[in-house]
């Protein structure tokens, strides 16, 4: 036993398996509580961990890049997790193959009003010309949106704050929303929360239904590689 | 387990290889996601391939196993917000209304495209 129990909490605040238990740790309990309200769309594991994990960062003054030496772990699988929604795609394909031309179609209009809606909407609030760009790829899965951040010189870390942020709240909101609306179709359901929150709204859709899911895995996949060509073409003809 | 592990990463290591050979516009683990979906149609036609990650319920159940916690993959970019915090002081406001606004026009217009292209589609087959 270390005789000051604080040079033991500096030897561990600074170690990965600290951090890395913390955010496992934090996710099991907020997914257990998430699981018990039923799915409940305000019960959102990622929104409720990372608001709980962040507390906890500014409360014992840890810096960001000390917590993701040890997060980094869990963050590096978002790779192999796109490469295993082929899964669900091969399992699915003839459900898919089926609806191929709505899903294009739904496609292409999908992230032209994704990646338009947030530029237009952002420069009538008169946001400075670095947040606009920075806020353009929100509605693809992080890494992509800072890579295309990247290359426009805008903000990357601004960027995946804003993908986190869109992600969660197209997981609250597709629920009630598609409800309201009517819409029983859990293959234009998931496919639009696939195309307008990425891997949280996907997370949020296999919640639901198993269908849904597999539409937004594909959308999801498939917004990536649109919006990565769309966005700096809007950039050049929206932003002033 | 380890082998089908090996080989998800290993078609994301393709797709990484050839994203960056060929100068592709696009992401590499989604090139990679096209590899393992392609393989998987192989196996069913070609007995030949069904051999280790490939039979059984091998890289269907490892892949299953990392969908299942899809949420948790994104918890540490999330937590960046805390970098954050200064500028969301400022203008924070204003970006949780925009993406929340642009969230929403972007969930109804997709679905209403994806439907009312679908039901076009199978009126078209109904008349002839």
């Amino acid at each position: 036993m270390s005789e000051n129990p604080f040079s033991l909490w500096v030897y561990l605040s600074q170690s990965p398996l600290l951090w890395l238990t913390v955010t496992l740790l934090t996710y099991a309990v907020v997914d257990a509580v998430s699981l018990k309200t039923n799915r409940h769309a305000l019960a959102n594991p990622v929104l409720h961990s990372i608001w709980i994990i962040g507390v906890f960062l500014l409360a014992t003054g840890t810096s960001y890049t000390t917590y993701f030496g040890g997060a980094q772990f869990v963050h590096f699988l978002l790779g192999p997790a796109t490469v295993a929604l082929a899964v669900p795609l091969y399992e699915n394909r003839k459900v898919v193959a089926a609806a191929i031309l709505p899903m294009l179609l739904a496609l292409v209009i999908g992230s032209i009003t994704a990646i338009v809606s947030v530029v237009v909407l952002a420069q009538m609030a008169g946001l400075p010309r670095g947040i606009v760009l920075s806020l353009s790829s929100k509605s693809v899965t992080a890494g992509v949106a800072m890579g295309i951040s990247e290359s426009l010189h805008a903000d990357p870390s601004l960027t995946a704050v804003s993908v986190v942020l869109t992600g969660i709240m197209g997981a609250i909101i597709v629920t009630p929303l598609m409800n309201r609306t009517g819409i029983t179709d859990f293959r234009a359901r998931g496919f639009a929360v696939g195309l307008a929150a990425h891997g949280i709204g996907t997370a949020r859709a296999f919640q639901v239904d198993a269908v849904a899911g597999v539409f937004a895995g594909i959308a999801m996949s498939l917004n990536a590689l649109v919006t990565s060509l769309l966005v700096p073409l809007a950039v050049t003809l929206l932003v002033r | 387990m380890i082998a089908s592990l090996s080989l998800i990463l290993l078609c994301q290591l393709a797709g990484e290889v050839m994203v960056r050979g060929l100068g592709l516009p696009m992401p590499g683990p989604v090139v990679g996601m096209l590899i393992l979906l392609l393989l998987l149609l192989a196996r069913d036609r070609f007995a030949l391939l069904a051999k280790g990650p490939l039979q059984g319920d091998g890289v269907e159940g490892a892949s299953r196993g990392l969908l299942a916690h899809l949420s948790l993959l994104f918890i540490p970019a999330g937590v960046g917000v805390v970098q954050k915090l200064d500028l969301l002081a400022e203008h924070g406001i204003a970006i949780l209304l925009i993406l929340a606004v642009s969230v929403v026009i972007t969930l109804l217009v997709t679905v209403a495209t994806f439907l009312v292209s679908s039901r076009l589609m199978t009126r078209g087959k109904q008349i002839p």
